[in-house]
């Protein structure tokens, strides 16, 4: 029980401080998991990382669950997901109706708008990162490597599916299945 | 009966999209707009991205805050409840089962490269969303909400600032904005 409630505290934590998602938290997670409190090793968090990408659901989820079950088995993982999801979406929640409720106000309203075009602007950067690992296998692109690093394969595939997906909105699930088919054939 | 109808719809596609969703974050947006915009019409464009901004703006996963917002839109608290529980659900499954033996899952070459194909997919994902967005934004004809997409981007991808920072900066502008021109008008 009390190691259930000290991962639920801990990614409580986590989760409260983690605002834009994704890759943004994971230096909140080293902190804590790592440096802090030592539950995992530094090679073992690496290893989370790139299970999460390989797997679905978002990486917060994914490092809690890992890390819960590592330390506190199924009550643990279940205790640290519940942390970190938690403040979220109360959060979420609140400010939803908040901005809901005051529409009319016209601070409210033209805030609103910003943030969907800032959140916007976050949105592209994300995609180009994932652009960039897709094509290049690295975040940090130099520009003279653009050609000789570039996985053309990569290339193919994105352009068939952005073809296919402009031309007839295909179910994204379908893009992924597609795509997961074809790296099966063409990389292995 | 309709009302149980919804619940288990609501059940059975947020467990859909969380275990077709690899990477989290963002490529939700995309399959979220397929099953309750398109399919369902529970809301429209313009209102899932009200709602990606505020899933943004919260703390916490991104993925899990917007299937939260998107069941509340759907069947209130309770709708909440369905979406987070079959949201955290198949990670919880996938990466137990995972650690289990996770040095064996990551130097195997298939999972590999089904996983360096569908990074391919998930890019053409985000574009062709990001290519919608960008159209609902300009269609405004406001300069200023047009700057901000470009400048997010910039101050996140290229000098690397925190995002809290960037929301904060981007409501400040905005608050400036209405001040202003309120004033004009007096």
């Amino acid at each position: 029980m009390n190691t259930a409630f000290r991962l639920f505290w801990m990614f409580l934590k986590i989760g409260l401080l983690s605002i834009g998602g994704g890759y943004a938290i994971i230096p909140l997670i080293q902190e804590q998991v790592v440096k802090r409190s030592g539950s995992i090793s530094p090679k073992m968090f690496t290893d989370i990382i790139t299970i999460s990408q390989m797997t679905p659901g978002p990486l917060a989820v994914n490092t809690a669950t890992f890390v819960g079950i590592q330390i506190g088995g199924i009550v643990g993982a279940v205790a640290a997901t519940l942390g970190c999801v938690l403040c979220g979406v109360i959060i979420c929640l609140f400010l939803h109706r908040f901005f809901q409720k005051h529409k009319e106000s016209s601070y409210v309203f033209e805030v609103l708008k910003g943030l969907k075009s800032a959140s916007l602007g976050l949105i592209i950067s994300a995609a180009v990162t994932i652009i960039s690992i897709a094509f290049w296998g690295t975040q940090a692109l130099e520009i003279k490597n653009v050609i000789s690093l570039m996985n053309w394969t990569a290339l193919a595939v994105f352009s068939i599916m952005l073809l296919v997906l402009r031309k007839w909105k295909l179910n994204p699930v379908l893009v992924m299945l597609i795509s997961g088919m074809a790296g099966l054939v063409l990389y292995l | 009966m309709k009302n149980r109808n919804t619940h288990l719809w609501l059940l059975a596609v947020n467990l859909f999209i969380s275990t077709f969703t690899f990477g989290g974050g963002y490529v939700v947006v995309p399959m979220v707009r397929r099953f309750f915009v398109w399919k369902k019409r529970y809301f429209t464009e313009e209102e899932l991205m009200d709602m990606a901004a505020v899933a943004q703006s919260a703390p916490g996963a991104i993925a899990i805050n917007l299937s939260a917002l998107a069941g509340y839109h759907v069947a209130g608290m309770t709708g909440v409840l369905i979406s987070c529980i079959a949201a955290v659900l198949p990670p919880l499954l996938i990466l137990g089962i995972v650690s289990a033996f996770y040095t064996a899952f990551i130097s195997n070459a298939v999972a590999a490269a089904v996983l360096k194909g569908m990074e391919a997919g998930v890019a053409a994902l985000m574009v062709d969303l990001v290519a919608d967005m960008c159209a609902l934004i300009i269609k405004e004809r406001s300069l200023f909400l047009t700057m901000m997409i470009p400048a997010a981007f910039l101050a996140n991808f290229f000098l690397h600032i925190n995002v809290a920072l960037i929301l904060i900066v981007c409501c400040f502008f905005c608050i400036v904005q209405v001040f202003r021109r309120k004033r004009g008008t007096k």
